[in-house]
């Protein structure tokens, strides 16, 4: 069992505890400790419980590459799933709950799944649970997400807060080890602006665990004079607790800054993302040890050599008294001699190698330490907590040899470059037969908009092994990187004097041992969160699955949130070999930003809440508000959907506001309308080309409706088109379209006819806009007085100008609802006066707010259609009925050769008309009409879809617009729309006009 | 997140600033076209691997439409000209060419 040692612990102060609690049992740890010490030192092996088979997983790791100790963090609105104890640093009263284990973790009744773990191999899902169908959806898909389950999701809202960060600069170093601090120092001494971040709260990365010398002193004395000297150059800036997420196009780079995750009292925001535009980066984010692949290697106790080195030096915390050291590398020496150093037993090191003659070999030996050359272990013995290993020889089946009685393993399979981030822009990797591993192609590097590289790597990401070639490599790329960035006059510096430590070769090793029979190579795990072994692998190279990428999916290798840190190499050695191919030609699956999860918060930053996206506000807007009005986003905006009165329902406040305005005057605010000003001598020309009908020929004083359309044929919007001078005339556009069709006309007049002498201007929020609509609109007009709004004066589809109650307007004789109305627009800032000043005249006949869904009731019961509703992008004017709308004599217009097409004229197109219910029910909106027989695909042919569905309060009864096969043709015709209960509507095909189908009313 | 310069306004336009429109130089075909013609003009684009003709927006800025050269392997940019320029101006054709050996010219 692990325990904390009398004394030693770098980074701990044991003059402050701290307490905290995890399942909600009470434990102890130091300032200084991350959550998984902490665990580790109060005898917390057992931490989580694997996805797939529920085995007993304790911590492997000391950061980032952690696979098992995912813990839920904090309570309530602080509540986090998920989290990693290996880079989560302690406080007092923090609060952890493991994860995957029912009903607890020492008792878990999921891990009867290891029982079963042979009959769930690679590709388990896909094979075993999709037959009988029904079960999957209701027995197998419940029950697997059950099992599978990681973390649960907070269920308040978060109570923190979080911000954006934007920084500029010449070269972004991450990482903060010596050779992040190197090439930072390097890269600073000619003045460049350099910023340099580190994911953990420290600088030095593991230099001083390893025991290097730089300069003549030891690595932490070189590190904190470096960080000194750095933190006095103005040109320099450093940022502990801050990740490289990720490195993106030309240079962009995103930083994860964690402020307050260490210390929740402190205030202020929690996580800060940096958004980093940087001339060059260069990535220093060393290397990560791999594991080995032999029997039990999942069993708590069985750690990496390089974290049991971190857990004794750091945190003063010995993972076991007795542990065993596996590896085919000299570098696991260093953790024999730390073990021995701290007065703790290593029974013996088993190394795979034939001969193990390196000097950290041959101080273990002389201190006594048995060392087993070209052996392997055969199997780990314990369930819960490592009891032993047996060991075997490394070249065979795996027959057993002496079991040797441990608490711990370490183990080391030697070391891996973090080529993450050099990956995530296309930087591509080569192979290294001598340590296995894969590392920069520094000729193949991600290159910015200039075509040359900008990103570099430094020390061990970039396969540099020893601290002496770190440090020069580092101070090279750091010195390339500010000349490349061009940051004037690059100064520079000698690198710190350090030896590469002598090292004997390692010697790859995929399986222990090599030709291990089937049944230990189902214990061996690659992917410790997800469960993948060996022999899954292999049965998927098997069963075909050559291809890396579709092997990683088959077996979710590496899919877990650690994203493979541990197992991808592993993973990618056994798919080679069991395809035959050299791991090279086998690659590696793709790396994507980010390097380590990022929280949802920090991606959103302030946009939440209030402030989640901008709002926009008619000159209207804090009248309806007093009003009552019930709001409907449409776009940015807010419209009043409807103003319903105390105690009255939605449906009952649109029945009345329709009633009222159809038989008297009601009121809408229509200022969110779009009003794009055409001008110049070739506007009518350009809205030729625009429109489906001419506009060039519509008199001053006229309005027209027109219809847009895409170069594809398809309706893309439409709306009144008023003819205001010679030169001008202002289109106005559906709410949502303005900036659209705008940038639509812009498009067309830049790229296509930029000779055109035309200028367009969206003025959309310069003005009002007010729909005084009803028999008693004129009326009402009247009583401001001012203009003359006679029939004669102002006949339907004009338009004039003057002051209505001495307020200059633009009042448009235009009608969307079929009645009588006028739409009068005024200058933004008069809107709401305007429109008290109508409420209150209006009084006298009874006037009416309307909003947005009385209007579409209005409109439907008159078959106008709707931008969105009848049309989905697929739908042609024709479709519509509105042949009427589309001149037949213009030579050209967008869309008019596309309408030409086949598939355009077509009739069996689906086409618009209306539809009653049998019953007089309201169809559900989007609801299909079967037809006979099926398609191509198997399915059930449909021979139509309702577009828009409303209750019509003045005819009582449902009504709706829909696209049907050959509709038009089939008037009177009896045809079954399905419900949602299953159930078929018997719906009667009628002309989409409702209401005043001569049109009488809108014209008086 | 590219880096582009807009030709008008001079200014080096973060990707944010900017809304992209597909293919670049391509000729409309209208009424009278043959079907094979319009639906290439419509459909077909050349979607290649390296160098590619591009029309952007600065659509958070000045508004206007350019267009960009850029490899759309190493995201190399040859250069930005305005959208009223029928074919590829002939210093970025030279600055593909000296980047790109052997360039074979716009698919």
């Amino acid at each position: 069992m692990s325990f904390r040692l009398e004394q030693g612990g770098r980074l701990v102060d044991r003059q402050v505890p701290l307490d905290f609690r995890f399942d909600g049992k009470r434990h102890s740890g130091f300032a200084g400790d991350t959550l998984a010490s902490a665990l580790l030192g109060a005898g917390q092996m057992l931490v989580n419980r694997s996805y797939k088979y529920h085995r007993p997983r304790g911590i492997v790791a000391s950061g980032p590459e952690e696979p098992n100790a995912l813990v839920g963090l904090g309570q309530g609105a602080r509540f986090e799933p998920d989290q990693r104890a290996t880079t989560t640093e302690l406080f007092d009263g923090l609060t952890a709950m493991s994860q995957n284990a029912w009903p607890s973790l020492g008792f878990d009744m999921m891990a009867v799944n290891g029982w079963f773990s042979a009959m769930m191999p690679a590709g388990f899902y896909y094979k075993t649970f999709l037959w009988p169908r029904p079960f999957w959806k209701h027995v197998y898909e419940p029950l697997i997400r059950e099992a599978a389950a990681s973390g649960r999701p907070p269920q308040e809202e978060d109570a923190d807060r979080y911000e954006h960060f934007y920084a500029f600069v010449d070269v972004l170093v991450i990482g903060g080890g010596i050779a992040g601090l190197q090439a930072a120092l390097a890269a600073g001494a000619g003045g460049a602006r350099v910023l340099l971040i580190e994911q953990t709260p420290r600088w030095g990365g593991r230099a001083p665990v390893d025991g290097a010398e730089i300069d003549g002193k030891p690595a932490e004395a070189w590190i904190a004079e470096t960080v000194a000297a750095l933190e006095a150059m103005k040109n320099v800036t450093l940022c502990a607790r801050c990740m490289g997420a990720g490195i993106y196009d030309h240079g962009f780079a995103l930083g994860y800054e964690r402020l307050t995750d260490h210390a929740p009292k402190m205030g202020g925001p929690r996580h800060r993302l940096w958004k980093i535009r940087a001339k060059q980066i260069v990535t220093a984010t060393g290397s990560i040890e791999r594991p080995l692949s032999f029997a039990g290697n999942d069993v708590p106790g069985v750690m990496l050599a390089s974290a049991v080195r971190d857990y004794v030096v750091n945190y003063g915390v010995a993972p076991g008294r007795r542990t065993v050291v596996v590896t085919n590398n000299d570098d696991a020496y260093r953790t024999v001699l730390a073990l021995v150093d701290a007065g703790l037993e290593v029974p013996v090191v088993v190394d795979a190698r034939e001969r193990s003659d390196g000097p950290f070999a041959r101080e273990a030996i002389r201190r006594g330490v048995a060392v087993e050359c070209g052996a392997a272990i055969m199997k780990v013995k314990g369930t819960r907590q490592v009891e032993g290993v047996m060991l075997c020889r490394g070249n065979g089946t795996g027959a057993a040899g002496a079991m040797v009685k441990c608490d711990a393993v370490a183990m080391s399979g030697g070391w891996s470059p973090v080529v993450h981030l050099w990956s995530h822009c296309g930087g591509k990797l080569l192979w290294s037969e001598t340590n296995a591993h894969f590392y920069p192609d520094f000729s193949r590097a991600p290159t910015g908009a200039d075509g040359r590289p900008f990103v570099r790597t430094a020390g061990g990401a970039s396969g540099a092994m020893g601290t002496g070639s770190v440090l020069v490599d580092a101070a090279a790329a750091g010195a390339d990187a500010a000349q490349a960035a061009g940051s004037g006059a690059t100064k520079a510096i000698a690198p710190a004097q350090a030896r590469d430590e002598e090292e004997r070769p390692m010697r790859p090793v995929w399986v222990m041992p090599e030709q291990a029979l089937p049944e230990l190579r189902a214990k061996m795990f690659l992917d410790f969160q997800n469960d993948v072994k060996v022999s899954d692998v292999q049965l998927a190279a098997q069963e075909g699955y050559e291809s890396v990428e579709h092997a990683k999916r088959y077996t979710t290798l590496g899919m877990a949130n650690d994203q493979g840190k541990l197992s991808n190499i592993n993973g990618l050695a056994i798919l080679a070999d069991s395809l035959g191919a050299p791991v090279p030609e086998v690659g590696t699956t793709t790396f994507r930003p980010p390097y380590q999860p990022i929280s949802f918060g920090a991606i959103a930053g302030e946009a939440r809440g209030d402030l989640f996206q901008p709002l926009r506000r008619t000159p209207i807007h804090a009248w309806h508000e007093a009003a009552g009005a019930y709001w409907e986003p449409v776009g940015h905006w807010r419209r009043p959907y409807c103003y319903p009165k105390p105690g009255e329902s939605h449906g009952d406040a649109i029945a009345r506001e329709v009633q009222a305005t159809r038989g008297s005057v009601g009121m809408l605010d229509a200022s969110t309308l779009g009003k794009i000003v055409v001008k110049g001598p070739d506007a009518g020309r350009f809205l030729d080309m625009l429109y489906t009908n001419k506009m060039s020929s519509l008199k001053l004083g006229r309005c027209r409706y027109g219809l847009m359309c895409s170069e594809n044929g398809f309706l893309i919007d439409d709306g009144v088109v008023a003819r205001i001078d010679e030169e001008t005339f202002l289109c106005h556009t559906t709410t949502g379209g303005a900036d659209r069709i705008h940038g639509h006309m812009e498009d067309w007049l830049q790229c296509e006819w930029w000779d055109w002498q035309v200028y367009t201007a969206n003025v959309t929020e310069q003005w009002g806009q007010i729909a005084v609509v009803g028999p008693k609109a004129r009326a009402l007009l009247e009583t401001l007085g001012g203009i003359d709004v006679s029939k004669e004066a102002l006949p339907f589809m004009g338009w004039v100008d003057g002051e209505l109650a001495g307020v200059p307007v633009r009042i448009y004789r235009i009608s969307f609802s079929g009645e009588l109305s006028f739409e009068i627009a005024v200058k933004a800032g008069q809107a709401l006066a305007l429109w008290t000043r109508l409420m209150e005249e209006g009084r006298a006949f009874g006037v009416t707010p309307y909003g947005t869904e009385a209007l579409h009731v209005m409109r439907a019961e008159k078959g106008f259609i709707m931008i969105g509703d009848e049309t989905d992008g697929t739908v042609i004017p024709q479709d519509l009925g509105l042949d009427w709308a589309i001149s037949k004599k213009k030579a050209d217009f967008l869309g008019k050769r596309a309408q030409e097409r086949v598939h355009m004229r077509d009739p069996e197109r689906w086409k618009l008309v209306g539809l009653e219910t049998l019953d007089g029910s309201v169809l559900p909106d989007g609801a299909y009409a079967p037809g006979e027989g099926e398609n191509a695909n198997g399915q059930r042919r449909t021979i139509g879809r309702v577009t828009s569905s409303y209750m019509s309060p003045v005819l009582g009864r449902g009504i709706a617009m829909g696209l049907v096969a050959r509709g038009p043709e089939r008037m009177g015709e009896v045809i079954g729309f399905m419900g949602e209960d299953g159930q078929m509507i018997e719906t009667r095909i009628v002309s989409p006009v409702f209401y005043d189908p001569d049109g009488e009313k809108q014209d008086v | 997140m590219l880096i582009l310069t807009c030709p008008y306004c001079g200014i080096q336009c973060d990707e944010t600033e900017l809304a992209p429109g597909g293919e670049a130089h391509l000729k409309r075909e209208g009424p009278g076209s043959s079907d094979a013609a319009f639906e290439a003009y419509l459909f077909e684009r050349a979607n290649p691997m390296g160098v590619h003709f591009e029309r952007w927006r600065h659509a958070n800025g000045c508004g206007k439409w350019f267009l960009a050269v850029r490899s759309t392997t190493t995201l190399e940019v040859y250069g930005t000209y305005k959208a009223q320029t029928p074919e590829p101006p002939a210093e970025i054709v030279a600055a593909i060419r000296a980047r790109v050996p052997g360039w074979g010219g716009r698919a």
